[in-house]
């Protein structure tokens, strides 16, 4: 069944040529986005049921064996998070042609954003099943130039000087990773991640440091870690509301991920263990204060962004397997969390004209299922029992006083802090938006019914994690645990090709 | 290649040029830094690899065939790097057919939420409930665009 793997990249890409060809019959575009990414929703969840049951899914690209040719490889952890992205994208195209239909202003989507959006999406999932640190360059690179046109769409004035900013920094940190890329094969002579594994070990303890520190760098302009995060919050709220809900769930992630990975399988040990911790504690804190700050819902809700990158950096740097398996678990809840509460400031935008806390108000009783859809997941990113905002924490918690060093019980503290000051942020939100007298300039708008029910099914996913939290978690366990092992990987790449 | 100390310097030159052209204001230079500093990575790339004969079997004995790894790897980066060109130009034109500049600006809303905490009417403030009214942290359009003007000032002076 490993013919299913290339799937989740060939399909988006097939249907992005398409759409491209159709651009003058919106409605064949629509139809054919959605089906391609609800196929690829399926693949995904065929390929995590797959990687549970028989282990890693690797497939050699064109024929050619692994150390020699690219592979692509769906184990546990990249099947789990191709499930979510690909839930999170199909969710969001429907919220996207329900906004283009609903309006007529300069956010109605052109013809060359389905094409753009699904290449978007070939690019999250191509980083995700790289098994070679040159393609993993090309997976950031096809999302990243998809990004740079969905973020500029229209070219306003504001998206131009939001876009300006993205652009120039997402190619300094491509031109980062690309220099590692060329130090990590002047060094080892390859760089397929299996075979790197090995050689990397073989190397002088100071430049193996040189190789991890450039590619931390790298990753981490991308998934907005505190020193390097200023971009996020100036470039992502002027971008219509889809646009920056897929940003906000997927893009960062992708980072993460790829943190994840070569901190485990490239550098083991958990060698850069303190200098993570720091940057978690610090990209926590002055996310979250930076996100109190806020008068905007949009440019809050990227500040609490940032913030949360903290505690899957926290989940990462312990080092440990249920510090890692609650990373993986967080990434999931806030991945659905983070893009839900984007498409709520959507609606938010949509109902009240504007996310600019000072002329909203009242919309609770306006609106109250806009209401409803906006309280859940903010409660839940806050982390209020029993949504898996509050289990995923705990689990991070948990490992963090398991582990007990200083440094950990300080990122305790934090994590804590944190979820109270997001509390707040989100209340502050709630009060002023929600409670209140209307705002005399509101408009009388009505929310289209396909902007609502996206918004809706991602609620319910998002409250639906603490049902199956126990299997999830369970998943993330596993996954966890073959990340620590690293000779699962390994042996599937090396003895999977054919 | 084996590295040699013309290439080294030659690739520390175009990545020092490329860093200082990147920390402009003008899009145009920094576009320019962009082109100076995927250059410079390319190179390094290259010397990653061996030197040899072409890299076709039949063609020689394999102990002296070039590593072909580096030169693909090259290859796509510069394809990569022609597509983020044509689209760094397409943003610095529009910037320049907007506004008349192809400046990088200043976060406007970063600025406005730093003079509101200075009139000490930050995000405590909001929680009275009559503050619709021209006190609050409203803050208009042409406001804005004042700022964003204040800004790019010392950029022309200097």
């Amino acid at each position: 069944m490993t013919w299913l793997v290339p799937l989740p990249v060939v399909l988006p890409l097939l249907g992005a040529a398409l759409t491209l060809m159709m651009a003058r019959r919106p409605r064949a575009q629509r139809t054919v986005s959605l089906s391609v990414l609800t196929v690829t929703l399926l693949v995904s969840g065929a390929l995590l049921w797959l990687s549970t049951v028989e282990g890693p899914q690797v497939v050699a690209v064109g024929g050619w064996v692994a150390p020699l040719g690219i592979v692509l490889v769906a184990d546990q952890l990249a099947a789990l998070m191709l499930v979510v992205s690909a839930a999170v994208t199909v969710c969001v195209l429907v919220y996207s042609i329900g906004q283009g239909m609903a309006d007529g202003s300069e956010d109605t989507p052109l013809s060359v954003y389905h094409p753009t959006y699904l290449v978007l999406t070939a690019g999250v999932t191509n980083a995700f099943l790289a098994g070679d640190l040159f393609n993993l360059y090309v997976g950031f690179e096809i999302l990243l130039v998809a990004s740079y046109v969905l973020l500029t769409l229209g070219g306003t004035a504001s998206r131009i000087r939001a876009g300006t900013t993205y652009v120039v920094v997402s190619l300094l940190s491509s031109v980062i990773f690309l220099t590692a890329i060329g130090l990590v094969y002047a060094a080892t002579g390859t760089l397929n991640l299996a075979q790197l594994a090995s050689r990397l070990d073989e190397l002088p303890d100071g430049l193996r440091l040189i190789l991890q520190a450039m590619l931390l760098l790298a990753f981490g302009i991308k998934a907005a870690v505190f020193p390097l995060s200023s971009w996020l919050p100036d470039s992502y709220p002027t971008a219509p509301a889809p646009v920056t809900a897929v940003f906000a769930g997927l893009l960062t992630k992708v980072g993460v991920y790829a943190i994840i990975r070569t901190e485990t399988l490239l550098f083991p040990g958990g060698r850069a263990t303190s200098v993570l911790l720091v940057a978690a504690l610090l990209t926590m804190l002055v996310g979250i204060l930076g996100a109190v700050a806020q008068t905007d819902i949009k440019r809050l809700l990227s500040f609490t962004l940032v913030s949360h990158i903290g505690y899957l950096l926290f989940g990462v740097g312990l080092a440990t397997q249920l510090g890692l398996a609650s990373a993986i678990f967080y990434v999931v809840h806030h991945i659905t969390v983070q893009t839900t509460l984007f498409l709520a400031a959507g609606l938010i935008e949509q109902r009240g004209g504007s996310s600019a806390l000072d002329k909203l108000g009242g919309l609770a009783k306006l609106s109250p299922v806009l209401a409803v859809l906006f309280l859940v997941p903010a409660l839940n990113l806050a982390g209020i029992p029993p949504f898996s905002g509050f289990l995923g924490k705990l689990g991070l918690i948990q490992a963090g006083v398991a582990d007990g060093s200083v440094l950990a019980w300080l990122l305790v503290i934090g994590g804590v802090l944190t979820s109270l000051l997001t509390l707040y942020a989100v209340a502050r939100v709630w009060n002023l938006a929600f409670w209140r007298t209307p705002h005399p300039d509101m408009p009388r708008a009505t929310l289209p019914r396909l902007m609502v029910w996206p918004t809706v099914a991602l609620v319910a996913l998002g409250v639906g994690l603490t049902v199956v939290a126990g299997p999830l978690f369970d998943i993330g366990d596993q996954a966890a645990g073959d990340l620590l092992k690293r000779s699962g990987y390994v042996e599937a790449v090396f003895g999977g090709g054919q | 290649m084996t590295p040699n100390l013309v290439s080294i310097v030659l690739i520390g030159v175009l990545f020092a040029t490329g860093v200082s052209m990147l920390l402009e204001r003008s899009l145009t230079r920094v576009l320019m830094g962009m082109i100076l500093l995927g250059n410079g990575v390319n190179l390094l790339i290259l010397l990653g690899g061996k030197a040899g004969t072409p890299p076709i079997v039949g063609d020689g004995p394999a102990e002296e065939m070039a590593d072909p790894l580096p030169q693909i790897m090259i290859l796509t980066a510069i394809v990569i790097t022609l597509g983020m060109t044509a689209f760094l130009l397409a943003l610095a034109y529009r910037s320049w057919a907007m506004s008349g500049h192809d400046e990088v600006q200043d976060d406007v809303e970063d600025r406005r939420i730093m003079e509101l905490a200075e009139r000490d009417e930050g995000s405590g403030a909001d929680d009275t409930h009559d503050e619709h009214g021209p006190a609050g942290p409203a803050s208009t359009t042409p406001h804005d665009s004042d700022i964003s003007r204040d800004s790019s000032t010392p950029v022309v002076a200097r």
